[in-house]
């Protein structure tokens, strides 16, 4: 098979819809097109159908039963219900919510929300792996704890938390406390299951996982029930917990998304795993200087985050513009801030600009990433002999011993 | 962000890479930037007795816009007495460049860089 350009190494983004997916929902825009919520017609009874037959697939990815998902228009959906619905219904029984600095946006954000609203939260750190210190965890859970929320796996850094003893550890400082847990990057990646995690919300996206954009769902535990407010009022489908008319080809979409997911997880892993070692231990072998961000063992198969020492990624990914993956550098980002997930690592700054994220997905091949190391040693040599810092590195100088002068910029 | 062709074809093609002797009386080197902040400019002037510029280098970590700043100016200071060169502003290197506002900073750093090499070497003929 020739090699088709541009190649997509940006699976932690989003992914393409797998043909087996579209080809599921196309009938779901046109013949069979009805309001799920239509109880008086075949319409109706057929979207409800597909619906709950998605439904199902959904939930059996995961360990849950059916009537436990909520479908949503995505994770950043489900991750606001999740931890404001729970914080707004259980504020009579404390005030405190505890996450982790290198969460989602969506995660964090709702928290910084309800801060403003009086909540009290915690912000843990992670390790230089990126895990959670779970001692620290431990001492942070109060009996006023309302919520824990913790991400399955991380979308740059592709590492993975130890949500089984996290669970258990919840559970046992304060049973009360519900354990949220934003596991978009892990769903249908690497094995997840409510019961065993013993968690009470689970967020999931169908883009990350070969399903279309705009759908997803919130896992909301039945035994014991888990009770939340909505955020979005109105005709009270999804049980009073997400008004809407449901996104019926979406959903069928996302359902048939988790049944492939679930079928050829673990042979996709290994797939995936064997072809990011090879683009590691090559890049690593023919480039000094390079440093995997994040624990290498606790990882998504798909995930390598690199740092190129004395090379400014936004200039890397400008040589690269065959290649779609992306970069922490500030000069990527609206705010001109590095990545705060690999500061969270303890890793300076300036190994923080010099990062790229490549996320390898189900339709990579090792071709692919072949020609990918080719490419990035030798545009990273370009860099490097542009590079005055590499220069000096060469000459012995320590960056560290030198007076820099603050950008005009910061 | 979509770069515009100038900024590419600098990217693509710099001019006057490399590196003068530092400890060359007539060379005046400018370092400015931070690693931590994502760029850093080292640029070298060849300054003759008669106070013209005869050679700049230069060697830049940064953004696509920061490396093609840095060469623009090389081109541009050759030739041009210290004087003049001292007259370079960050506005007509964003211009020539069509830099977007985020990407001023590039321009900023580049004549901060001629004005640091300009004083490393007035800083050498003083002693
Ligand atoms: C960890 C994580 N949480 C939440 C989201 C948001 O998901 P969505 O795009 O479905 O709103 C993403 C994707 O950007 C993600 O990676």
């Amino acid at each position: 098979m020739a090699l088709k350009l541009p190649i997509f190494m940006d699976n932690h983004s989003t992914t393409p819809v797998d043909p087996r997916v579209l080809e599921a929902m196309l009938p779901y825009f046109t013949t069979d097109f009805g309001n799920a919520a239509s109880r008086t017609h075949v319409f109706g009874w057929r979207a409800e159908e597909a619906v709950e037959q998605a439904r199902g697939h959904v939930a059996a990815l995961i360990g849950a039963s059916a009537k436990e998902i909520v479908f949503t228009s995505g994770a950043t959906e489900s991750d606001n219900l999740a931890i404001k619905g729970a914080a707004w219904f259980h504020k009579g029984r404390g005030n405190h919510l505890i996450t982790v600095e290198t969460e989602h946006k969506a995660v964090l954000d709702s928290m910084k929300r309800l801060e403003k609203e009086g909540f009290q939260v915690t912000y843990l750190p992670v390790e230089t792996d990126g895990r959670v210190n779970l001692g620290k965890l431990e001492a942070a859970i109060t009996d006023k704890t309302l919520l824990v929320s913790i991400m399955l796996a991380n979308n740059e850094i592709g590492v993975i938390q130890d949500l089984v003893a996290i669970g258990e550890l919840i559970k046992r400082k304060n049973k009360l406390t519900l354990f949220h847990t934003d596991a978009v990057q892990g769903i249908g990646k690497v094995p997840f299951d409510v019961e065993a995690a013993r968690v009470d919300l689970a967020s999931l996206t169908a883009h990350k996982m070969y399903g279309p954009k705009g759908v997803g769902a919130l896992y909301v535990r039945r035994k014991p029930r888990v009770r939340i407010d909505p955020i979005i009022d109105g005709g009270g489908h999804e049980r009073g917990m997400r008004s809407g008319t449901l996104n019926v080809p979406g959903i069928v979409g996302f359902g048939m998304a988790a049944k492939i997911a679930k079928d050829e997880m673990a042979a996709e892993g290994m797939r995936l795993l064997a072809l990011r070692e090879k683009l590691r231990k090559e890049i690593q072998a023919r480039l000094p200087e390079t440093f995997v961000n994040g624990s290498l063992e606790h990882r998504l198969p798909g995930n390598l985050n690199i740092s190129f020492g004395y090379v400014e990624g936004e200039s890397l990914l400008m040589a690269l513009k065959e290649l779609a993956v992306s970069s922490g550098s500030a000069c990527t980002s609206a705010s001109l801030e590095p990545s705060y997930v690999l500061r969270a690592l303890g890793i300076g700054e300036e190994m923080a600009h010099s990062s790229l994220r490549f996320g390898l997905g189900r339709f990579n091949t090792e071709e692919e990433v072949d020609h990918v190391v080719s490419t990035i040693v030798e545009k990273v040599e370009r860099l490097r002999a542009l590079s005055p810092l590499w220069e000096m590195f060469q000459d012995g100088v320590d960056l560290k011993s030198i007076q820099w002068e603050a950008g005009a910029h910061h | 962000m979509a770069y515009s062709e100038k900024v590419i074809e600098h990217y693509e093609n710099p001019r006057n890479v490399g590196s003068l002797d530092k400890n060359d009386p007539n060379v005046g080197t400018g370092l400015v930037g931070a690693p931590a902040c994502g760029d850093v400019m080292k640029l070298q002037l060849k300054i003759g007795d008669d106070g013209v510029i005869q050679d700049a280098k230069f060697k830049t970590f940064g953004c696509g816009s920061a490396i093609a700043s840095s060469s623009l100016v090389t081109e541009w200071v050759k030739g041009m007495t210290v004087d003049q060169a001292m007259e370079v502003k960050n506005t007509k290197i964003a211009e020539e460049l069509n830099l977007p506002p985020v990407k001023i900073h590039c321009s900023v750093l580049a004549e901060d860089a001629i004005k640091a090499a300009i004083a490393d070497y007035k800083a050498k003929r003083a002693r």
